[in-house]
């Protein structure tokens, strides 16, 4: 039995906080009847369930890839176990027949010989031209280094749903302060607070993104203490597009949280809590925030399939995630030119295309299902 | 309305300031020029005399704000800050890495951008607003039903496969057009087809929809109905009353691009090999050529206030009530 070493990389601590925070608002909303029963009606429409169900095996399939851990290695006797300087997760053990079973170079899904020809020594000494036959079955598949193209694809999932969530993460205190602020409290703050986000909307936001992505990576590169491992680099590289992708992305909700907060200050019993000397802060927590809550939760939702779908753009423009991370943007970037080739390798391309459909049309789909719910003036 | 723009332009200077001081944050107070140097020179072994050797020859041997070596003026002006960054305001964008300079570069490189971008947005909104109109006239229909669900399932479909995608079947398989390239010009004109194509198509999805949402708003109303029970032609009520009175909300989201359209679109001018600016940003990126990005992100955000403007005015344009002061 070998031993292993529990390794939390820093995503993966965020995310599990952030999944006890979800965990945290379903046991609150549980006691709360209306809660309960708008959760109902996204779950009653048929779409809404399907989709919820999509969803939730990604965020396994994403879940499962966040348990991290490092194997042991040999170490001689008296010293300190050593670990493996590979960080695993348990989805990788799982998928250890995909993982491990690499090829020379590109197969076709499920076939039994590589790609192309080569010329091979047969036992009677003479020399033929044939595709050697491959170790393993694929199902979708290897690629250009013979790794199996379901095992990348499974694997980007988790670099998906990190940035469709750690960026709202970063995105959310901003825009519920700023926003919330600038309509309940209004002039001065207000007037700050709208010249910083028409300043920050008024950049192309693909430009905002890749001028900072460029300025992390410089500062990456200055500093190698930061992280010990490859994997951890990669991580940082993860988290800071999304902390990027979250400072520049608060804007349209912070808008939204300000034009609604403008109209709640006036309403009565915001008046009348006033008139009691409520103090703002309770006002806020107590009477504004939970009425604007459903711009909140429609917002994220509805914010998830884009960011997806971001992803794969920067990377492509080269202000995306570490190209040794594995997500639908580097698949796609890696697999556009293989198109060309003779005989056409289409299986990477057509793989990361029904990933990311998948998984961006269930978000599209399940937004809608709680935009339904939550807003019933929004149509569409 | 000269005093409006009298008033827009004051208050798009403020504006234009803080992006430069942002951008300038970005680039010289969180990434010193010392890394800038590095990354250019390559290595980790690079010596000092190396970097300063770079910032000099692309000027960024300067102090931040203050030059304590500069007589009068200078002691101001000869500083990064006023050099690289306050300089943008008068249209200097300064060199490239490579010693070209960057605004001749622009003025040269729009017009393609502008070729590929405008009929893409002509067209499209064009489309885009013809098929909202008429799933609106459908309306409580299977036909409203499966164009929605047509349209998530186009909006799910990340825009690179619709590059690729439609350069493999149009371009490769089908040989109806060139997979890509540019001439200036009519006898560039089949090569525009493909990218135009693809950029109307990749915005199907959301911006279709987008407009459904605000027509059905619109027919939701009582004038609506009151509308036809005078018994005017459904398609009366939908061209004139529905689409004239959605105008304002169309105008909100369409006014505000146009001048961006100069900026081109990063990923169909690479993909298509167009000479524009989105093509040069994308080069840029990829060779981290800080000056470039900076002049961009300022052009960018200059015409971005220019398309505020723009709507304000269309505003005015498009309903009498408006009146600009």
């Amino acid at each position: 039995m070998m031993g292993i070493q529990p390794t939390l990389l820093i995503s993966d601590a965020v995310l599990f906080l952030l999944l006890a925070g979800v965990g945290v608002y379903v046991w609150r909303s549980r006691r709360s009847e209306s809660a309960r029963a708008t959760w109902r009606r996204v779950f009653a429409a048929r779409m809404g369930r399907w989709s919820a169900w999509v969803m939730a095996f990604f965020v396994s399939v994403g879940v499962f890839d966040s348990l991290h851990f490092r194997v042991a290695v040999e170490t001689p006797a008296g010293q300190a176990q050593q670990y493996s300087g590979e960080v695993l997760s348990v989805l990788d053990t799982v998928l250890t027949p995909l993982r491990t079973a690499s090829e020379k170079t590109y197969s076709a899904p499920l076939a039994t010989t590589l790609l192309v020809k080569e010329s091979v020594t047969l036992a009677d000494g003479t020399v033929a031209r044939l595709a050697p036959a491959i170790a393993h079955v694929h199902p979708l598949g290897t690629d250009k280094v013979g790794q199996d193209v379901l095992y990348l694809a499974l694997k980007s999932v988790r670099t998906g749903l990190l940035i469709g969530t750690l960026t709202t993460l970063v995105m959310l205190p901003l825009a519920c302060a700023l926003g919330i602020a600038a309509g309940y409290w209004g002039g001065r703050v207000d007037d700050a607070i709208q010249y910083l986000y028409t300043t920050l909307n008024s950049i192309p936001g693909v430009l905002l993104i890749a001028a900072a992505v460029l300025v992390v990576d410089v500062q990456i590169d200055a500093h190698g203490e930061w992280f010990n491992s490859a994997a951890a680099r990669a991580d940082l590289r993860l988290l800071a597009l999304c902390a990027i992708l979250g400072l520049t992305g608060w804007t349209g909700l912070a808008r939204l949280l300000r034009a609604e907060t403008l109209k709640l200050r006036e309403l009565d019993y915001i008046q009348a809590a006033r008139a009691f000397g409520v103090s703002h802060g309770r006002i806020l927590a107590r009477h504004v925030l939970p009425n604007v809550a459903h711009l909140v939760i429609i917002t994220v939702v509805l914010d998830f399939s884009g960011l997806v779908l971001a992803e794969a753009v920067l990377s492509y423009v080269g202000a995306g995630v570490d190209p040794a991370t594995p997500s639908f943007g580097n698949m796609i970037n890696a697999a556009r030119l293989e198109l060309a080739r003779e005989p056409v390798v289409w299986w990477p391309l057509a793989t990361a295309f029904a990933f990311l459909f998948t998984l961006v049309l269930a978000a599209n789909l399940f937004a809608d299902a709680v935009r339904a719910a939550f807003d019933p003036r929004g149509a569409g | 309305m000269i005093t409006y723009l009298i008033r827009r332009l004051a208050y798009a200077l403020p504006i234009l300031l803080g992006v430069n001081l942002l951008t300038f944050a970005l680039f010289f107070g969180v990434s010193s020029p010392d890394d800038m140097a590095r990354l250019h020179l390559g290595g980790k072994r690079i010596t000092a005399e190396a970097v300063e050797r770079w910032k000099v020859q692309h000027g960024y041997d300067l102090p931040h704000f203050y030059n304590p070596a500069g007589e009068g003026v200078a002691k101001v002006t000869q500083t990064l800050f006023v050099q690289k960054s306050l300089k943008l305001f008068a249209l200097d964008f300064g060199a490239a890495d490579d010693g070209r300079d960057i605004g001749r570069e622009i003025g040269k490189r729009m017009w393609p951008s502008l070729v590929v971008a405008l009929p893409t947005f002509v067209l499209g909104l064009g489309a885009y607003l013809a098929i909202a109109l008429f799933l609106v006239f459908f309306r409580n229909t299977a036909i409203d039903t499966v164009g929605v669900i047509l349209l998530v399932a186009l909006m799910s479909i990340s825009g690179l496969f619709y590059v690729i995608g439609g350069q493999v079947l149009l371009a490769k398989w089908w040989q109806w057009v060139p997979i890509s390239g540019y001439a200036p010009g009519l006898s560039g004109l089949h090569f525009l087809v493909l990218p135009v194509l693809i950029g109307m198509v990749s915005g199907i999805g959301d911006s279709t929809r987008f407009y459904r949402a605000l027509f059905l708003e619109e027919a939701g109303h009582d004038y609506v109905r009151t509308a036809h029970a005078k018994g005017l032609s459904p398609f009366r009520v939908l061209f004139r009353h529905i689409l004239g009175n959605a105008a304002i909300p169309i105008l909100t989201g369409v006014v505000v691009v146009i001048p961006r359209l100069f900026l081109g679109s990063l990923i169909l001018e690479s993909f298509f090999g167009i000479p524009g600016l989105g093509s040069y940003t994308i080069d840029a990126i990829q060779a981290q050529d800080f000056a470039i990005v900076r002049a961009m992100v300022f052009l960018g955000s200059l015409l971005y206030i220019l398309g505020l403007t723009l709507t304000d005015l269309s505003y005015a344009w498009v309903d009498p009530r408006v009146r600009l002061q």
